[in-house]
């Protein structure tokens, strides 16, 4: 049964991406169990602002898990300790009465802190941007049975396509890696017949992009796929590699 | 270059060298477990691997792939490092399905390249190497009791009698044993052999393998301190 609970957050503040920042202690009183993690920050900036204080920043937009905009570091696990949901599918029953919550933006070089909790994820759209769509031809609409494509396949692809580039993957490695992000947006095209035409350069500009902007060397560690609130697994980030060096050695 | 210049090739080449390092390990394991069997079997590979050219050159080859493994690893992590950026994670909690090993390649390999050095001091010195400066001129003085850099058996009997350094290769294997677990069946998905259900079989494997393989140098290392004490 839910119930009102008192909570302590000990979120980090910072005011611009050159400003150090610092952990601050608030406590909570009352929040309902049956609250989200983002009603219950609505509510602790409420309590900022009415007692004259600047409210936290964090990225929110949807709040039903698919815009991929809501992040947040949550007691050591990207999108809070539940498992397979964004933070703004996070509820306050995950969390008993006296908790201390801590609430830290995704940490990696790649992704600066604008400010608080908010972090610029800019990088993400420079390597989609780098190749992650399917040059077309807008000629006449293709019949739909015209283009077979295996079931398995299908279903890996779409897999692989509920990645929401949220970051949570680059948050969780220890390295800063993108792969888990960078191989599921290769793979939901590589795996269709549409996407095969482009895949050689399209692997290699996107891994090349993701590279140059700063993040990490993946080591197979796993963290990313434990903590995607979408479940996107590690087996993408071996076809990544193995579209990769196929490409590359063909060159 | 890709295998310097992306991340991928750089990883390939961790994978690669780390294959390569295994087979020796495999190599190795095959070789001591023969000492067990017969004095004069080991004693005839330590022959093969002594100062024959064809010895002398496999060894830069190995040594070729050490020194790349752990010159990519320092490189890899401090790039890893950097991208982690300067503020660290006040909270930190290690999901159940990552391995500790994942997470602590680098420490380990540290650990391993450590007891490396004196393996390294107790035979490749007095065995290889003493054949070696032999030639030119120089005489390496062998411990108490053993007249030949050929007699690798003597050495075994002479350093496994010893509780201290029998207990220093045991601590040496369990760290390369937790390397292997994680470092095979990376390699095979650092490569792109793998997918959802070969993920399982490949750490299986490397669970295993890492396994058999340093079961096998304990039970030379443990076999020879028992027969010393018997």
């Amino acid at each position: 049964m839910d119930k009102n609970i008192n909570i302590t957050l000990k979120v980090w503040r910072q005011k611009g991406p050159k400003a150090k920042g610092a952990f601050e202690t608030y406590k909570l009183k009352n929040v309902s169990q049956s609250s989200s993690f983002l009603e219950m920050l609505d509510v602790l900036n409420e309590q900022l602002v009415s007692e004259g204080k600047e409210p936290v920043a964090f990225d929110h937009d949807c709040r039903e898990g698919i815009c991929g905009m809501c992040s947040l570091y949550i007691n050591g696990h990207p999108h809070g300790p539940d498992t397979s949901v964004t933070t703004c599918q996070l509820h306050m029953r995950k969390f008993d009465d006296g908790a201390v919550i801590t609430v830290e933006p995704w940490r990696s070089a790649g992704f600066p802190v604008i400010r608080d909790l908010m972090v610029d994820r800019y990088a993400f759209d420079k390597i989609i941007q780098a190749g992650g769509f399917v040059s077309v031809n807008t000629g006449g609409v293709p019949d739909a049975n015209a283009i077979p494509i295996p079931k398995k396949n299908a279903d890996l692809a779409m897999d692989a396509a509920a990645c929401i580039g949220c970051g949570a993957c680059v948050a969780a490695c220890k390295n800063g890696s993108a792969m888990l992000f960078v191989s599921a947006k290769v793979s939901q095209l590589a795996l269709l017949p549409q996407g095969q035409v482009e895949a050689a350069r399209r692997a290699k500009a996107m891994v090349a992009k993701m590279d140059e902007l700063g993040f990490g060397n993946c080591t197979n560690t796993r963290a990313c796929e434990a903590q995607c609130p979408k479940e996107v697994s590690i087996s993408n980030i071996a076809r990544l590699n193995r579209e990769y060096i196929v490409a590359k050695l063909k060159d | 270059m890709w295998l310097i210049k992306s991340s991928i090739g750089r990883k390939l080449v961790m994978s690669i060298t780390g294959l390569f390092l295994i087979m020796f390990l495999l190599f190795h394991a095959s070789m001591n477990v023969a000492a067990v069997f017969s004095e004069e079997a080991y004693n005839m590979i330590c022959e093969f691997l002594g100062a024959n050219w064809y010895a002398v050159a496999a060894t830069g080859v190995l040594a070729a792939g050490f020194i790349i493994h752990i010159i990519y690893a320092c490189w890899l992590t401090l790039q890893n490092r950097k991208a982690r950026g300067g503020d660290r994670y006040a909270v930190n909690v290690r999901p159940k399905s990552v391995e500790w090993a994942s997470q602590n390649m680098f420490v380990i390999g540290l650990v391993v390249i450590g007891f490396l050095a004196l393996h390294f001091l107790q035979f490749w010195y007095h065995m290889m190497f003493a054949e070696l400066a032999e030639k030119v001129g120089i005489n390496v003085s062998l411990p108490d009791g053993i007249a030949s850099t050929h007699d690798g058996y003597a050495f075994i009997e002479y350093y496994f009698a010893q509780p201290l350094v029998v207990a220093l290769y045991l601590i040496w294997y369990a760290a390369i044993w937790f390397h292997l677990t994680h470092g095979f069946w990376s390699a095979m998905q650092t490569i792109g052999i793998n997918s959802g259900l070969w993920m399982k079989r490949w750490i299986t494997a490397s669970n295993i393998f890492a396994t058999l393989i340093m079961l096998c140098f304990a039970f030379v290392t443990i076999f020879f301190y028992l027969k010393s004490i018997m």
